[in-house]
């Protein structure tokens, strides 16, 4: 349903982690702050608010996204994923174990998202998607090929997620031993 | 931030009407740029008309060999598809140097070219900027110019254009196709942008209310091969200080035919070098040649206080990748031809670097040269 022209807010329906909701958001609500102070789901983090550390990362129809940057009324129908839905202490998600073996964090703060974007991320290499460190022979075969994952491009994956803590070594093991 | 009505765009010909109808609206893509300077208070629109639905996605040849890109196709789904890895692999590196995976899942290809500079007084709506505040002054030409540009800037404005897509787009001759309430119109992607004289707060030609429907590249000149460099202050995930995307080919006499060559971070726009361009043609090519090139091209530079460190750095990121180039094979491996010409993909690159163009390392290390 198009809203009215004349609303600042817009009732909206999102389903996420399988779940349905139907809320009413002022129209300048991100999804970050939709899932947090309208739905409770608090895993996943504000770091900056503006796209810049990566502590907000979603899964938007399957795709890692900054969560900050999404206008709620804009993505009215869309499916999520947080870290909520990859899995919980009982049956963690292959990469939550992979961090939580690795002791891939200090203060944990980026961790949920460091944990969706590592899963978005797989699922990009998986399509065969090249990266920055891609050799540009490889690039440009673009066989569709699933990309192989070493240390470097593991890392130039993941820029998109700051750890103020230094975690990065243990997070690219962590990330490593899902690809294995 | 502002309150505002929101409505969803249901066909590029009604996103354009109802702007006309809205004065203060914006056209709401990915979102990246837009929201992030509607926090900050920089854009203050009144509505938002999301175009974010509309079909704008194809990714499609064209009957001439060229290639049909969607406003709406995503920066990440861009570099990915095979077509441009395999035609345009210039324009695949360059936005896959731009921003992270998250952003350029978002990212679009119209938001992209409309994304805003990065000057941190344009976005601090507590100083003075002609570009946020036409005839407020500039904070950055005295202020902590580092970042901003050594070519075409004028005395109000300084500031350069962060994308990096652009400037490979600029380097192939891409169009943009602009729907306005007039009608359907064509602009050269290296025309574009603006250079800011008078007016810094236009960054581009395009009308208020008008709406990129789609980028047109032309088919990859004959025999050339491709690359995009970036030299940033770290590795990954950070705009270009300098940048720049050649289009290149060379002949079995060892002749330039064709060349292309565009700078990013240095203008406040994508710099088609056409001074470096014409020296290129009809030369041998070599790094003396390309560096006699680049420096007739960077002569008109005149850096700022804290920015001469660009000048040396475009010219170093534009020979080096000049070079390497022309020790490569054609970027249309797919061709008759096939890959395996001389030295074959797999070679080491003349210059002795490890892999061709836009290999792991090179790009960013040539920042520190
Ligand atoms: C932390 C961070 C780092 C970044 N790093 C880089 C980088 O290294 N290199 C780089 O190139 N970019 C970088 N970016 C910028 C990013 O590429 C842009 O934000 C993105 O491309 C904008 O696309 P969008 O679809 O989200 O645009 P939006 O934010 O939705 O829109 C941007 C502008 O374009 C207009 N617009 C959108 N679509 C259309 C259309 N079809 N017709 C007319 N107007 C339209 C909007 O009205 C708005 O004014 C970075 C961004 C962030 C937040
Ligand atoms: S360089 Fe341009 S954008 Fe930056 S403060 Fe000056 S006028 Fe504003
Ligand atoms: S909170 Fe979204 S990127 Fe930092
Ligand atoms: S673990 Fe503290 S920010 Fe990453």
């Amino acid at each position: 349903m198009i809203p009215q022209r004349t609303a600042t807010s817009s009732t909206l329906t999102l389903t996420v982690n399988d779940t349905a909701h139907t809320v009413t958001a002022d129209h300048r609500t991100t999804l970050l702050d939709v899932l947090r102070e309208h739905l409770d789901l608090t895993g996943t983090k504000k770091g900056c608010d503006h796209g810049q550390c990566g502590a907000c990362t979603v899964l938007l129809e399957g795709r890692r996204a900054n969560s900050c940057l999404l206008l709620a009324v804009a993505h009215d129908g869309a499916h999520l994923t947080t870290v909520e839905g990859l899995g919980d202490a009982e049956r963690p998600h292959p990469l939550q174990e992979a961090f939580h073996r690795r002791d891939a964090f200090q203060c944990g703060y980026c961790t949920p998202g460091q944990i969706v974007s590592g899963v978005g991320m797989l699922c990009e290499a998986a399509e065969g998607h090249p990266s920055h460190v891609t050799p540009p022979q490889v690039l440009q075969r673009a066989t569709g090929a699933p990309a192989e994952l070493d240390r470097d491009e593991i890392r130039e994956r993941m820029s998109g997620n700051i750890c103020r803590c230094g975690a990065y070594p243990h997070i690219v093991e962590a990330v490593e031993d899902v690809t294995a | 931030m502002k309150p505002f009505t929101f409505e969803r765009a249901t066909s590029p010909e009604h996103a354009v009407s109802a702007f006309a109808a809205q004065p203060h609206a914006r056209f709401l893509a990915g979102g990246t740029n837009l929201v992030d300077l509607m926090k900050l208070g920089v854009e203050t629109p009144g509505h938002l008309i999301d175009v974010s639905r509309l079909p704008l996605e194809h990714i499609e040849p064209t009957p001439d060999g060229g290639l049909r890109i969607g406003a709406n196709v995503r920066n990440s789904e861009l570099a990915a598809s095979p077509a441009v890895c395999r035609g345009y692999p210039a324009l695949a590196q360059a936005l896959l140097a731009g921003a992270s995976g998250q952003l350029r899942n978002m990212a679009t290809t119209g938001g992209n070219l409309l994304q805003r500079t990065r000057c941190p007084y344009f976005q601090d709506t507590s100083v003075p900027c002609n570009k946020r505040e036409p005839g407020t002054g500039c904070s950055a030409r005295e202020g902590v110019n580092r970042d901003m540009a050594v070519l075409g800037q004028s005395e109000h404005c300084v500031a350069t254009h962060p994308s990096d897509m652009a400037v490979a787009l600029a380097a192939y001759d891409a169009e943009v196709e602009l729907l306005g309430p007039e009608g359907t119109r064509t602009v050269p992607a290296a025309a574009f942008h603006r250079l800011p004289g008078d007016a810094p707060q236009q960054d581009t030609v395009v009308r208020p209310g008008e709406l990129i429907c789609q980028v047109v590249l032309p088919p990859p000149p004959a025999g050339a091969r491709a690359a995009y460099r970036k030299a940033r202050d770290r590795a990954s995930y950070a705009f270009a200080l300098a940048s720049a995307a050649a289009v290149l080919a060379v002949d079995g006499e060892g002749t330039v035919r064709h060349a292309a060559l565009a700078f990013g971070g240095v203008a406040h726009r994508p710099w088609r070098a056409r001074t470096a361009e014409e020296a290129l043609i009809g030369t041998r090519a070599g790094a003396e040649s390309f560096g006699r090139a680049v420096d007739a091209e960077l002569a008109a530079a005149r850096p700022l206080s804290g920015n001469a460190f660009k000048v040396p750095l475009a010219r170093n990121l534009a020979v080096h990748l000049l070079t390497t180039l022309a020790a490569g094979p054609p970027d249309d491996l797919s061709g008759s031809g096939g890959p395996h010409g001389s030295g074959g993909p797999h070679g080491p690159a003349a210059d002795g670097s490890p892999g061709g163009p836009g290999s792991t390392g090179s790009p960013d290390s040539t920042a520190g040269r």
